[in-house]
């Protein structure tokens, strides 16, 4: 019972942790069929940001409490510059090509702003630390959690619930779905597929640091943490069904529980698990659990 | 039988590669070895990549080739050069041959995503296991040759990396243009026609995929005996993204592009990651994004148009 619990707060807080990283990145690919590996950049921008931002708020010795606003201060500003420089900068020169060919322009970019980012930031280990400490631990039973690990399962909700309320509900996010659905359609319909595509990047962008610069205060930030993330975030997209938002949740917890299970029950698995769930999956449901089928084309 | 240009090409560079082995510094022909044993991994890639197939893990070849060397050595005292090698394609084909039932049915990203998901799970599974040495891998011993044990061991697998790789790029180049080498240019273009034509798309891909996983086992044993060392690091997918790097830098038209794109990748990277290791990938990244918009048909594409100048 005890462990059940473990697993299931533990699998639930990780899956709010890889729904924010993956929602960015399925948004991205339903609207432009990128399959972004720069995504794990941006997580690493955001990252980075967050906690120098964070360290240098704190050192200037105003009040801990907004250490939380210039956190989601710097996400926004990590997301939305290196974005649009990815977007305006790189991938503008190659709408149009296939789907494989983005795939391997991402990683360029990917490649890219690993350098970039230690250019900037150097290799040395970041951290910020103190948001997480500042709202203490909750003793639930015989178990302790962290309030801010707690806080995430609702900021994850929070988003889930403006996504799902933005598309179903908002006429811009109506014609984001109906790009998604038929893209020369509605651009014969006269939707500016353009600025479509530049805002979800952005959003997708912004998704991405997001989810970096809420992690800062709970890892060390090391290069690399960009390249760790964007195979996870994959594993969850892809069971889900590429482009596909509740796709998304709906990865995002089967990942975290799974691997939650794995950690408290046999820990040497715990990669082993997340891909083991994901080949399981598309052996049954080729293109994920959310996909259409698509049409053959002769 | 009639040789044709490209065998030709093939067994001049063989020879002239065996004759210059006495004479290349030390630095250079290992560089040498270790670049033969990933343009066999390259190829593979390549092979794939003819018929529209991205693979993002042939790291998991390259690995499994690797362990298979060094675990054969660790464990059951196998030294031939020669059997460690059969073992390590034996194995990776083994593996392909399962899970290629799954695979040959994706496609496009599908098909790259799954291919990386196999080689991270490898990756986990070594990380984790004490065994063979977790996330820091292990030696591997000495190789012997038909019993003969070389102190000048390098100059040795030199030599069989050559007479290997030469051998098997000649095999390749002829099976390119095969019946079945072309389907898998025919696989790419329109795979429901292929399929009118009374060919299996699924058999040929599935062989292809066999195929492409027993030259990522050789290599990744080559580049395990002549580095002496294996790690779970070869299965990471940044290790199979350097494979479709290379490949693309080649082009996909001659399996001699991913000879000579191998060799001039090692060399640059022995020598940018010594000079600026900070900004050794984004040189890459930037190579990259270079050869699709500028060189969609790789370096081998200038070659080509070399030789239509002088015809």
């Amino acid at each position: 019972m005890f462990t059940l619990t473990a697993i299931l707060v533990d699998g639930t807080i990780y899956a709010s942790w890889l729904f924010i990283v993956a929602a960015g990145l399925t948004l991205v690919y339903g609207v432009m069929r990128i399959l972004n590996l720069a995504h794990g950049s941006l997580y690493a921008v955001g990252a980075y940001t967050a906690a120098s931002a964070i360290t240098w708020y704190l050192s200037a010795g105003h009040a801990p409490a907004g250490s939380y606003l210039v956190l989601l201060a710097a996400a926004l500003a990590a997301g939305t510059v290196t974005g649009l420089l990815i977007e305006r900068g790189v991938l503008r020169l190659m709408y149009g090509r296939d789907e494989v060919v983005m795939i391997l322009v991402t990683y360029a970019v990917l490649l890219i702003l690993e350098d970039v980012i230690k250019l900037i930031w150097g290799v040395e280990s970041y951290s910020a630390y103190q948001p997480y400490q500042l709202l203490g631990r909750l003793q639930f039973g015989p178990m302790t959690f962290a309030n801010y690990d707690l806080a995430l399962i609702a900021v994850a909700a929070a988003v889930a619930i403006a996504m799902w309320w933005t598309l179903n509900r908002t006429r811009r996010g109506k014609l984001l779905l109906v790009v998604i659905h038929d893209r020369e359609m509605s651009a014969a319909l006269g939707i500016d597929v353009t600025r479509v595509f530049v805002v979800t990047f952005l959003i997708g962008g912004v998704l991405g640091a997001a989810a970096g610069a809420l992690t800062a205060p709970v890892v060390s930030v090391v290069p690399g943490i960009g390249v760790e993330v964007i195979v996870l975030a994959f594993a969850v997209v892809v069971i889900g069904g590429l482009g596909s938002v509740q796709g998304a949740l709906v990865g995002s917890l089967i990942v975290g529980i799974a691997r939650a299970a794995a950690v408290h029950l046999l820990p040497e698995v715990e990669l082993f698990v997340i891909y083991g769930v994901m080949c399981l999956v598309l052996a049954v449901r080729p293109a994920g659990l959310f996909a259409r089928p698509a049409a053959r084309k002769i | 039988m009639r040789t044709d240009p490209g065998t030709r090409g093939f067994l001049i560079a063989a020879a002239v590669l065996l004759a210059a082995g006495p004479f290349l510094p030390k630095w250079l022909s290992y560089i040498a070895t270790i670049s033969l044993g990933y343009a066999l991994v390259v190829a593979g890639v390549v092979l794939l990549m003819r018929a529209g197939l991205v693979s993002f893990g042939q790291g998991l070849y390259f690995c499994l080739g690797g362990y298979a060397v060094g675990a054969a050595g660790k464990y059951w005292n196998l030294g031939d050069a020669f059997v460690l090698l059969a073992a390590a394609v034996a194995v990776s084909v083994a593996v392909a041959a399962l899970l290629g039932l799954l695979l040959a049915r994706y496609r496009e990203i599908f098909f790259a995503m799954f291919t990386m998901a196999f080689s991270m799970i490898l990756y986990g599974l070594l990380s984790k296991s004490q065994a063979l040495g977790s996330t820091d891998g292990f030696n591997v011993s000495h190789a012997t040759f038909l019993g003969y044990a070389p102190v000048a061991l390098q100059g040795w697998l030199y030599a069989a990396a050559v007479v290997l790789s030469m051998a098997v790029a000649i095999a390749l180049q002829r099976y390119l243009r095969s019946g079945m080498g072309y389907a898998g240019d025919a696989i790419r273009e329109n795979e429901i026609r292929v399929e009118y034509l009374g060919i299996s798309v699924y058999r040929v891909v599935y062989l292809k995929y066999l195929v492409a996983a027993g030259l990522g086992g050789l290599g990744g044993g080559l580049a395990a005996l002549a580095s002496g060392h294996v790690g779970p690091d070869m299965a990471y997918w940044t290790t199979s993204g350097e494979f479709v790097f290379v490949a693309l830098l080649g082009g996909t038209q001659h399996i001699a592009a991913a000879f000579a794109a191998s060799f001039l990748f090692e060399l640059i990277k022995t020598y940018a990651f010594e000079l600026s290791p900070y900004t050794w990938q984004m040189m890459l990244g930037v190579v990259l994004l270079a050869i699709i918009l500028f060189l969609p048909s790789g370096l081998w594409s200038l070659v080509a148009r070399g030789r239509e100048a002088l015809r």
